[in-house]
């Protein structure tokens, strides 16, 4: 019966995801551009698609281990070394600095620092803090002032013709996506995806804690050095093809723990995925339509999410 | 037979155990008794391997644990630490189904719901088997946990303080199972418990712990005795035979005399 409810659930998350789509791709239609705005529209859902899942999977992982819902790599300061990068290319570099021009470069360079950092902080202040929660949240505070600070102290030296090239790169946006690095970062989903559902019976096994998981047999150092690095990997990918959206993913797996009371990770990986789909989507349609483009959607979602991370820090207190 | 042969861990330089060695006999219970920081747990966590030890080995029918697969351990010892809270919306059925995990890898099969079942039953959890164990008390939770080990369906079942924070009647509905569990099934249990007269009354085998190392390891007869009990805890304890059972008595006589000379204190300020 509990069974046959989170199924129904997963259905209709699929069929408001489906509609959401459809909608977007359809709304306000001009039959005289139909083939430069569906093909235009498609990319964009599909960079949604990829962000959106990446965050959701690695945002739920990355809870489970730390056997937290407030915390996630975003809150962890991974997003203000996301800005902390892009702004030293342009104070080093400059603008014209094929490190930001050029799209490839780019990513790599982004993908590969965010990835040591994210590995830096998981593997090394998990084992010093002996993973205590609040002292997490804090070195991430932090970290995130630290990096947020140094990056304004440069941002206030580069010139102001600058600075705006820059500020466009700090907001994510789905509307500029480079092919290539979404197809590259299909794949690098895919495979992770691969990996972690190949063995997701294990996750719920890691939600019993590290003597749970080891009374059970599982080998919870291993496993989670493991999924650590794929969550780096996720999170680092996403935020170097479209940016840092910082509270998408404590919005969509809370929303998702809210509506499926589980702690089941097939469903609650799917769960997510679509939720942060529906998010992205919603949040795209009214930057889009509503606000003709005139707002990032990360400001949406943070809008959204940052208010929402307020409500569950007051009900968290309450109790 | 699991023997424990020289095991020491330190934490810095201090030795939180110190060259522990004991060998666990098969069929009966054996608890580990000693004051607080005497590394009752510690030692509890290397044998099931949940902590690695500084130096030393523990040996399950001969074989080191360390070198035997995870999942083959998980058959034949499981290990129930202090009842810590989890934040999860598991139901009493679901969290028992774990106990299956090294089995089945959590694709049950119809011979683990039987399984599963049949725990259920043991423990009497049928009319609480859907219920979220965060809606549970505390007695009741502590029974799911249980519950969950003997799907586990281990020869050896460790308990880190199975009585903590539970009643008296609790306490002895939990011993009674265990008990049971040795008699009808030809367990080995092994816990970690406070409250002495619990040891003496429900434990084949005492051992007693302090300062990291064993104090001493024998039969309950040989351990509950009052010259040994008071170099243990250092305070004064008067055994008594009370039907068939020797109960240790370690109240303090001038009890009453404290309290009125603390009266007379308040009264004075």
């Amino acid at each position: 019966m509990l069974k046959d409810h989170k199924n129904r659930l997963l259905l209709v998350l699929s069929i408001v995801t489906v509609i959401v789509i459809v909608f977007y791709m359809l709304f306000q239609i001009d039959f005289d551009i139909l083939f430069y705005q569906l093909p235009s529209r498609g990319r964009r859902i599909l960079s949604i698609v990829i962000v959106g899942v990446a965050i959701a999977v690695s945002t739920v992982i990355f809870q489970t281990i730390v056997k937290n819902r407030i915390l996630t790599p975003s809150i962890m300061g991974l997003d203000s070394v996301y800005v902390f990068i892009q702004t030293s290319i342009v104070f080093i570099a400059g603008v014209s600095s094929p490190f930001l021009l050029n799209a490839h470069f780019n990513y790599f360079l982004s993908l590969g620092l965010l990835t040591l950092f994210t590995l830096f902080v998981f593997r090394y202040l998990f084992k010093l803090t002996k993973s205590n929660v609040f002292i997490l949240l804090l070195i991430g505070i932090i970290l995130g002032t630290f990096f947020g600070n140094l990056s304004t102290f440069m941002q206030q030296l580069i010139s102001p013709d600058d600075f705006l090239v820059l500020q466009n790169t700090l907001f994510a946006s789905f509307n500029v996506v480079n092919e290539d690095l979404m197809l590259l970062t299909a794949i690098i989903l895919i495979i992770m995806l691969i990996i972690v559902l190949k063995d997701f019976h294990s996750l719920d096994v890691l939600a019993l804690g590290r003597d749970g998981a080891i009374n059970l047999g599982v080998n919870y150092d291993r496993k989670v050095s493991q999924l650590l690095v794929i969550v780096a990997i996720l999170v680092s990918v996403s935020t170097a093809l479209v940016g840092p959206i910082m509270f998408l993913g404590l919005l969509v797996v809370n929303i998702a723990h809210e509506l499926f009371k589980t702690y089941k990770h097939i469903y609650l990986i799917i769960g997510t995925s679509l939720i942060s789909i529906i998010a992205l989507v919603v949040g795209q349609m009214i930057v889009q339509f509503v606000f003709q483009n005139s707002v990032e959607i990360s400001v949406i979602i943070n809008l959204v999410g940052g208010v929402y991370f307020i409500y569950l820090m007051l009900r968290r207190g309450r109790e | 037979m699991i023997s424990v042969k020289g095991i020491t861990k330190l934490y810095g330089d201090k030795k939180v155990v110190d060259d522990v060695s004991l060998s666990i006999a098969k069929g009966k219970i054996t608890s580990l008794i000693g004051p607080n920081g005497a590394g009752k747990s510690t030692v509890l966590s290397m044998i099931t391997r949940l902590l690695d030890n500084d130096s030393g080995e523990v040996l399950l029918e001969g074989d080191n644990i360390f070198t035997q697969p995870n999942t083959d351990l998980a058959k034949k010892i499981s290990i129930l630490k202090q009842s810590n809270h989890l934040e999860l919306k598991i139901t009493v059925r679901e969290l028992i189904a774990f106990g299956r995990y090294p089995y089945s890898k959590g694709r049950l099969t119809k011979e683990d719901n039987a399984l599963i079942d049949e725990a259920i039953n043991y423990m009497e959890l049928e009319q609480f088997e859907d219920r979220y164990i965060d809606e549970l008390s505390g007695g009741q939770r502590q029974r799911a946990y249980i519950a969950m080990t003997i799907a586990q369906d281990t020869e050896y079942i460790f308990l880190d303080e199975p009585l903590n924070n539970l009643d008296m009647k609790h306490s002895v509905q939990i011993m009674q199972i265990l008990r049971r569990l040795v008699r009808e099934r030809n367990k080995t249990i092994i816990i970690v418990i406070h409250d002495i007269n619990f040891a003496s009354c429900y434990s084949d085998n005492i051992v007693a712990l302090k300062d990291g190392e064993v104090a001493i390891s024998g039969t309950k007869n040989e351990v509950i005795k009052k010259d040994i009990l008071e170099e243990i805890y250092e305070m004064e304890i008067n055994i008594e035979c009370i039907m068939g059972h020797q109960i240790c008595i370690y109240f303090d006589e001038h009890a009453d005399a404290t309290v009125d000379d603390f009266v007379k204190e308040q009264a004075q300020i």
